[in-house]
């Protein structure tokens, strides 16, 4: 294909166009994924997640800065909620990037969730490998803020840091379960407010364990707005990321994911064998009706769908 | 399953995102997804900006009165870089006689003040076929 060639010589535009196919999930997008996932995993994954308002856009944006001067050239994937009720979405984090936009070796993008819970959407990971296939060393996949149990991100990335601020939750909040399991490393952004001490004790907790690969999870703070800690940041993710390689995880954990990536195209191609199909999603509307009047359960209901979609 | 996608953008030095942020709202509610850039954008950095984000339009907003240099050099960029496949709105202080000129550099249409904000998400609905 020109336009995955175009892109494999690190074409932004190609890219851009392969990266709407992809999320739209049009006729070209299996073509498109076949030929580029034979230039896949040459590029560090980060993800980096947290609750809103903690900062994490402009993180990203000193990260990349910090990965820039270090010779990395560097993806990011800023990721933001679509609206559940009209579909449309308001994708603000390149604000806070824009002097990165004229910057040969970065190249940004924008995505809405579209209708997926876990602060990514359908297509993160497929993006993911358009910028990977690109030749992006660093790639960042910023979520959507998240709450407690947003951890699809940790599937995707190979390192994966939570944002947190001084102030936001007692101890309680740091043993439950969800969001605090995932972090590789911890990052107390905005250090210069009142109550880094709590953060940190109330984080002690999360860093105590283990990961069952043997890293012990750390915990940076920030600054990011002055570019506070954000080296250190970065010597961090490198740290992680020859962990990864040298203790053999990151090819253990491929597995898992590529096992993640069959199941969730799975579940993206069954929805396709119903939804592609005019007369199915008149028979989806029909029982949509029926359960509503108690007439069929939800379940049997999915059973006639791929029956009639020749699958069941 | 397209989204249409749309880029809002203040090129210049003028700090008044009132209306970028009243269009780039009801574009959301209209079932959009915007890119809102933020103030202070080069013209440079709105074309390279929409490139990367493959928007189908590009929504430019402009009150300092500067808006026929900007706009003049986001079309001529746009042009240089073989880019046929975006549609250029604008809006702000946009004096009658301009409109033409405007109109005359690419273009599509011109949202002075008053305009319903239902015409400007309908005109991109329409436009992008989508």
């Amino acid at each position: 294909m020109e336009l995955v060639e175009r892109l494999l010589r690190g074409d932004k535009r190609a890219a851009a166009k392969a990266i709407s196919i992809l999320e739209d999930y049009d006729k070209k997008a299996a073509d498109v994924l076949g030929a580029i996932y034979p230039h896949t995993g040459k590029a560090h994954i980060i993800g980096i997640t947290g609750p809103t308002g903690t900062g994490k856009s402009t993180l990203v944006f000193a990260l990349a800065k910090e990965f820039r001067k270090r010779d990395k050239k560097v993806g990011i994937i800023a990721i933001d909620p679509t609206s559940p009720f009209t579909g449309g979405a308001l994708l603000g984090d390149r604000i806070r990037m824009g002097n990165l936009t004229l910057d040969e070796g970065v190249f940004i993008r924008s995505m809405g969730t579209r209708g997926h819970a876990g602060g990514t959407s359908r297509a993160t990971a497929d993006v993911i490998k358009v910028l990977d296939a690109m030749g992006m060393q660093k790639i960042f996949a910023e979520t959507a803020g998240a709450g407690q149990s947003e951890v699809d991100i940790a599937r995707i990335a190979h390192t994966s840091i939570v944002v947190e601020m001084p102030g936001l939750g007692d101890d309680i909040q740091a043993m439950k379960a969800g969001i605090l399991e995932i972090g590789d490393i911890f990052v107390v952004n905005k250090a210069d407010l009142d109550g880094v001490d709590g953060t940190l004790a109330n984080l002690s907790l999360a860093v105590e364990q283990e990961k069952p690969s043997g890293w012990k999870p750390k915990i940076q703070l920030t600054v990011a707005t002055e570019d506070k800690g954000v080296s250190d940041l970065a010597d961090l993710i490198e740290e992680h990321y020859d962990f990864l390689k040298q203790s053999g995880t990151l090819e253990a954990e491929g597995v898992e994911r590529a096992r993640e990536e069959l199941r969730a195209a799975l579940t993206h191609h069954l929805f396709l064998r119903v939804f592609e199909r005019p007369e199915l999603i008149g028979e989806f509307n029909n029982l949509v009706q029926m359960i509503a009047k108690k007439e069929m359960d939800p379940h049997s209901a999915a059973e006639k769908l791929l029956g009639l979609a020749g699958i069941a | 399953m397209a989204k249409l996608r749309v880029l809002v953008a203040k090129p210049g030095l003028d700090g008044h995102d009132r209306g970028a942020k009243v269009v780039a709202r009801a574009l959301r509610d209209g079932g959009v997804e915007v890119i809102y850039t933020g103030l202070h954008q080069t013209p440079e950095q709105i074309v390279e900006a929409a490139i990367q984000e493959d928007v189908d339009a590009i929504g430019l907003s402009c009150l300092s009165g500067a808006h026929m240099t900007l706009f003049r050099t986001v079309m001529e960029i746009l042009k240089e870089k073989g880019i046929d496949d975006i549609v250029v709105t604008c809006g702000g202080i946009i004096p009658d006689e301009d409109v033409t000129k405007l109109k005359e550099m690419g273009i599509a249409a011109v949202f002075g003040p008053g305009t319903p904000l239902q015409t400007i998400v309908d005109f991109h609905r329409n436009i992008a076929g989508k």
